[in-house]
């Protein structure tokens, strides 16, 4: 009874978080709606007796990830202000109507059978969850866990070496631009004194005459 | 609960996933719909972990989190990119690798 009632609370809530993720026109708040449907997940993973699960969803997904996406749509401003919807948007819709109805056949013709499995709910409650999974996960699934680290790794540089900003434009920009203007206030910096030209003579810097001014 | 339930609402999940990445031009929402697909993917392995009393589908939906994690940092790194050469917010304005 009560866990019917969490369910379709979370349901309900999920669905209608990830139409809000999906419709809505800022992406401040398209991540704020992605926010609410990830911690329902977690409700959705706590009824299914994976509380290992929950907690990694709630910490990766809502933790690191949620707050990369905040972190990238405030530094660069993404908002597209005229129209939201992708030009071509009949030939989406076909595509997804065609999905939901493939979707709604596997569902109606499945008979859901499987092969149970070896670990039923009273051996995992015994144990407890965060140990039934990594007994499972670093005996059984060792070699699949290393090529997730080596995957997370390649990520990591990949990710560093495309968003590294290349010397000549972005990475002088702020000490180029404002070396014409006011060397003193750059000689004085202790951070930059190489990156300007005057850098070298950094205490007598004040007393140079600027040529532009 | 039984399994249809979950089946269904991982079912609505995806496809308001997939009609946000095929219907929306920003790119943010673009990846933020990926992440909606990733996770009724993720509930559907749980469910049926759950119901067929094997943990072979969490351990997949440990490893679904951790390549969301690794599609988000590439993905946030390419729209740095792009945004930083020519500042263009949707996804129609990309074509430069378009045959």
């Amino acid at each position: 009874m009560i866990t019917t009632l969490f369910f379709s609370y979370f349901s309900v809530a999920t669905i209608v978080s990830a139409v809000l993720t999906v419709s809505l026109r800022n992406p401040v708040q398209c991540g704020l709606a992605l926010l609410s449907v990830l911690a329902h997940m977690a409700g959705f993973f706590i009824l299914l007796n994976a509380e290992f699960i929950a907690a990694i969803q709630v910490i990766v997904y809502a933790g690191a990830i949620l707050i990369l996406y905040l972190f990238v749509i405030m530094l660069l401003n993404l908002k597209s202000e005229e129209r939201i919807l992708h030009p071509r948007w009949p030939l989406a819709v076909f595509f997804i109507a065609l999905a939901a109805g493939e979707l709604l056949l596997l569902l109606l013709v499945s008979p859901f059978a499987g092969k149970p499995g070896l670990t039923d709910p009273d051996m995992v409650a015994s144990v407890g969850h965060s140990h039934a999974v990594g007994l499972k996960l670093f005996s059984d699934y060792l070699l699949q866990f290393e090529i997730i680290g080596v995957f997370l790794l390649g990520a990591v540089i990949g990710a560093i070496v495309l968003a590294k900003s290349s010397s000549s434009n972005v990475g002088g920009l702020p000490g180029g631009s404002q070396a014409p203007h006011a060397p003193g206030a750059i000689a004085r910096s202790p951070f930059n004194v190489g990156s300007h030209p005057g850098g070298n003579l950094a205490p007598h810097a004040p007393d140079v005459v600027p040529p532009h001014s | 609960m039984s399994l249809t339930g979950y089946v269904i609402v991982s079912t609505a999940l995806f496809l308001i996933g997939l009609s946000g990445v095929l219907l929306r031009r920003n790119f943010i929402i673009v990846l933020m719909s990926i992440e909606l697909m990733l996770n009724a993917a993720n509930l559907n392995l749980v469910a049926f972990s759950h119901y067929l009393n094997d943990l072979a589908g969490q351990m997949t939906a440990l490893f679904v989190i951790a390549i969301a994690a690794g599609e988000a940092a590439v993905g946030l790194a390419i729209i740095i990119v792009v945004f930083r050469g020519k500042v263009a917010t949707n996804v129609d304005q990309i074509n430069l690798l378009k045959w």
